[in-house]
């Protein structure tokens, strides 16, 4: 019953986009006439009813209803219920609703929310956006149809990947979709501006919000990725360049850049082209990443549906939809006139320098992670990996980060480095001293963590270098925002640099009662233990460990074996301090009565995902001071409009 | 409503505003020829055209002598067959085997990671196609000639070169290729 | 009763995977002792490719095979050769996708260039933008 009410209401809401395109169109090219009044609504109406069927989804999932095809594939009923819950998305089908679901709520709330666009482009807006939407529930009503029913049922689930069934994984799909497909909002943004030609600041701060909000999720949802892969592999690695990876790391790169393009829009009037383009590129990267995941064209650990079919269809969507905005983008950009002048010594100069470099590392991350495509067209296959990504991004994001640490204290239009010399000279100085230091007091770490360290210290001292001079407590939340996001960056550089220089490992086959050191721990292995959970059994290393003379505390990793279906995982167990953390790992049975440990100490390891928290704090700072702002303008109209009433009377 | 269209203080080149769609049909072309061929995962040795490199091997069963370069060196080609007792798909190929070996080719075997119990029962079940086999504990042969799993087979010519990689299970159809293969080792 | 519960659910599991039984290769989890050493193998592991899996460095895997890579790897440093020899003892039996550092080849040569040019571009790009506004 409920798979065939979900799939109805998928139906519906499939037609109502139809119908929210169609009168968008219409109305758009003057010939609507009342049909101008339908799109808002059906923007709403249409989001909630995709809500409505993801709804319907998880409750399927929730019951382990196994005659639903998805259900009986991808869940047991053994699982915990948060798991099955989460199991609702962690297949393709399901994930596939969840972006349309996403798509739809964000064109119902900007359709419900938004006053500040001129109504033309605004329809623009929605018909773009319902454009997209459509593609999508073509994909799931003919290629991905999660509601398929199972005849007769299975008598159990095949069970979800033992990976999946952890907190951080289950709600990480959900946060970084929010993020990519919060994207489309931009995209359509930015084709209906294109459109209508109505680019300006209007326009900017309309769809900063926007931006800001899918931004904050795409970072918590990439850090959290990054955690979980960190304690689930097993082997502390938390960036790989992996394929799948960098496909979630390209949308965020040009969202950031978006980010920053459209501030400058809305309050210089400047860089419009930039801004329009990169509104497309942003949500194009999305698509672009979605289509590699799912494709199975490229190899990777995190890849979803192998399948070139549903690939060829995602294929044939992006060309209609990025090939589309693109050929747009050439027609009316030249038309779209170009705003204010500005040096490029100047904080409009700085953020040309932030967008041409983030779009470069963009560009390098694309092309590298599609080369081994390049090669296969010639019989033979190249690995691309972090030797290739990390000194080439350095490459790039080193200069950036130096015109990061000057760029926010530059006037608007033009200025004189002269004039902010001494800030600079702080900056420089906690710079060169870092390296200084790390020279002298330790061994030789390697180029690109010194340099990250010593970038680290400067962009530390001059994010906060914006609040100097200023009377704090009338300081904007914006402003806020940007020291806290800037200062995050610095500190999950210097967690990044830290690891790669510091770590420590230790390999050691022990024997009860055996005692190892790693960095400034003592480990004693105590034994092993079989313990059992709700759908695993496990063998459990009974460690504790001590940090420099403080009492031991319990460490206790396991090698898991889940029954349904058969796999085996690692699970670490961490013990973080404030310097850093002790990552240990239990493995097989060595000769004898011995055993595989595995224990790392990481220092300031934390730091990474910490300052990845931070930057979408500074994010969410903005983004309060933003509709804050926009909040009181708005009662403060009002009031002036009140009042003006009664002087009338 | 738009500003007045003043003079555009930074013209941008026309061509620039098409760049991105240039780049992404590129993307388009590249990926479309990528989803048309067959993804394989298979890693293909690039030791064809080589001499075998240099080893010895103990002997992984009781009966049969073990495995080293020495043995490939006497004008004759050989079949090298990198199997094991835990590797499913190998028990399947036994019969392709049976059959080269009692064609009169030699087939020769190199059992990785495994034990002499083991690879034992396997070729009581399976039978025993090999001349010699070779116990390989640290996938160190493997690795020498550029094999990445088992069962893989090697075409070695009379003197010790290796001719032709057959990458998974030898089927039925498979062997008049080998047939050929080993045809073209004589010369 | 749960202890044994996992014990039997232990037993049952362990025939269900098609590996081997044998032990691993003597370096698979074996540091050097020679830190100097250890860390060179380790950098350079970080680099080549897992051939049995899907996208991992044999630094980060447990398949048997990477064991036996990284034996070979650690070993081969004991020995004396150079992380680059062994890459390339590597590269010759599998090519270069066995290899996350890409050579510069007749094939490869657009991914080297391309940070090149991008960088050209940038520049060209910036020097632009300084010639032309000077914001009055």
């Amino acid at each position: 019953m409920i798979a065939e009410l979900g799939l109805a209401a998928l139906w519906l809401a499939a037609a109502l986009c139809a119908m929210q395109l169609l009168a968008g169109v219409l109305a758009v090219a003057g010939k609507g006439g009342n049909l101008a009044g339908l799109v808002r609504p059906a923007a709403i109406v249409q989001g909630m009813l995709a809500l409505f069927v993801l709804a319907a989804l998880i409750v399927l999932f929730a019951r382990t209803d196994l005659s639903v095809l998805l259900v009986a594939m991808n869940s047991h009923s053994a699982k915990p219920l948060i798991f099955k819950v989460a199991g609702a998305w962690g297949n393709h089908e399901g994930s596939m609703l969840l972006w349309v679901t996403v798509m739809g709520l964000a064109g119902g709330f900007v359709a419900l929310i938004d006053r500040r666009l001129p109504e033309r482009t605004m329809l623009a807006t929605l018909a773009a956006q319902a454009f997209v939407s459509l593609g999508f529930y073509a994909f799931l009503l003919f290629s991905s149809n999660p509601f398929t029913r199972l005849n007769p049922p299975a008598i159990e689930g095949a069970g979800l990947n033992p990976l999946l069934q952890d907190l951080g994984l289950a709600f990480h799909p959900p946060t970084l979709y929010f993020g990519y497909v919060g994207l489309s909002v931009a995209f359509s943004f930015a084709v209906g501006a294109l459109v209508t030609r109505e680019v300006g600041p209007l326009f900017a701060r309309a769809m900063r919000p926007w931006v800001l909000g899918a931004w904050i999720f795409l970072t918590l949802g990439i850090t959290a990725g990054s955690y979980w892969a960190y304690y689930e592999l097993g082997w502390g690695g938390w960036w790989f360049w992996d394929p799948v990876e960098n496909a979630s790391l390209m949308p965020w790169l040009a969202a950031t850049a978006l980010l920053h393009s459209v501030g400058v829009l809305a309050s210089r009037d400047a860089l419009r082209t930039w801004t329009v383009m990169l509104g497309v590129v942003a949500f194009s990267m999305s698509m672009i990443g979605t289509f590699l995941v799912r494709s199975g064209i490229l190899t990777s650990v995190h890849a979803f549906a192998v399948d070139p079919e549903r690939g060829a269809f995602i294929l044939v969507l992006l060309a209609i939809y990025i090939g589309g905005a693109l050929v747009l983008f050439g027609l009316n950009a030249a038309s779209i006139a170009e705003g204010k002048r500005f040096s490029l010594v100047s904080r409009e100069g700085a953020l040309v320098v932030n967008n041409v470099m983030l779009s470069a590392i963009l560009a390098v991350v694309l092309f590298g992670t599609l080369y081994p495509l390049v090669t296969e067209a010639f019989d033979t296959r190249v690995s691309v990996g972090p030797p290739y990504f990390n000194p080439v991004g350095a490459a790039f994001f080193v200069p950036m980060v130096l015109v990061l640490m000057v760029g926010p204290l530059l006037r608007w239009r033009q200025d004189r480095l002269e004039r902010v010399g001494k800030p600079l000279g702080i900056v420089w100085t906690a710079l060169f001293m870092t390296g200084a230091i790390l020279l002298a007091a330790t061994a030789w770490i390697g180029w690109l963590p010194w340099i990250g360290l010593m970038l680290a210290a400067g962009l530390a001292v001059a994010s906060w270098l914006p609040l100097r001079g200023r009377n704090l407590r009338r300081t904007p939340l914006a402003v806020w925002g940007m020291v806290m996001a800037h200062f995050g960056l610095a500190v999950a550089v210097a967690g990044m640099a830290s690891e790669s220089a510091f770590s420590v490992e230790k390999l050691v086959a022990a024997r009860a009662g055996e005692q190892v050191t790693v960095g400034p721990w003592q480990v004693q292995f105590r034994g092993i233990e079989p313990v059992a959970g709700p759908n695993w059994t496990a063998l459990e290393a009974n460690l504790t460990a001590a940090y420099a003379g403080s009492p031991p505390v319990a460490v206790q990793p396991q090698a898991r074996s889940f029954w349904s279906p058969p796999q085996q995982t690692s699970e670490a167990a961490l013990v973080t301090r404030r310097f850093g953390q002790l990552y240990a790992v239990v493995g097989e049975a060595a000769d004898g009565d011995r055993w595989q440990l595995r224990l790392w100490w990481k220092p300031f390891v934390t730091l990474i995902w910490l300052g990845g928290v931070l930057i979408a704090l500074g994010g969410l700072l903005s983004l309060m001071g933003r509709v804050a702002f926009d909040v009181r303008r708005a009662f403060a109209r009002r009031r002036i409009a009140m009042r003006r009433e009664d002087m009338g009377r | 409503m738009s500003a007045p269209p003043s003079r555009p203080s930074t013209r941008i080149s026309p061509w620039a505003l098409w760049v991105p769609l240039i780049v992404f049909l590129g993307f388009l072309v590249l990926v479309i020829h990528g989803l048309s061929r067959p993804g394989s995962t298979e890693v293909e040795s690039t030791m064809i055209g080589k001499p075998l490199p240099a080893f010895t091997l103990p002997p992984a069963a009781g009966d049969r002598p073990g495995l080293s370069t020495y043995d490939f060196a006497d004008e004759k080609p050989r079949l090298l067959n990198i199997f094991a007792s835990w590797c499913v798909p190998c028990a399947i190929e036994a019969p392709q085997l049976q059959a080269l070996s009692d064609e009169g080719h030699e087939v020769v075997g190199v059992a990785i990671r495994d034990r002499r119990e083991h690879v034992a029962a396997f070729l009581v079940k399976h039978g025993n196609p090999f001349a010699r086999i070779g116990k390989d504990d640290v996938s160190a042969v493997q690795l020498a000639i550029g094999s990445s799993g088992v069962p893989e087979s090697f075409v070695i010519d009379g003197t010790g070169v290796i001719r032709y990689q057959h990458i998974g299970v030898i089927r039925a159809e498979d062997l008049p290729l080998i047939r050929e293969k080993m045809r073209e080792a004589r010369q | 009763m749960r202890v044994l519960v996992a014990l039997l659910a232990l037993l049952v599991a362990v025939p269900a995977l098609a590996q081997d039984s044998l032990p691993r290769a003597p370096y698979a989890y074996r540091q050097l002792d020679d830190p100097e050493q250890e860390a060179r193998a380790q950098a350079l592991m970080e680099t080549l490719r897992c051939l049995k899996c899907q996208s991992q460095s044999i630094a980060d895997s447990d398949a048997p095979m990477a064991g036996d890579m990284r034996s070979q790897v650690r070993q081969r440093i004991l020995a004396g050769e150079e992380p680059e020899e062994i890459r390339a003892w590597l590269v010759e039996r599998y090519g270069d996708y066995v290899s996350y550092a890409p050579r510069l080849t007749g094939l490869t040569w657009p991914l080297f260039a391309m940070p090149l040019v991008l960088l050209v571009v940038v520049g060209l790009l910036l020097r632009r933008r300084l010639r032309r506004g000077d914001g009055k």
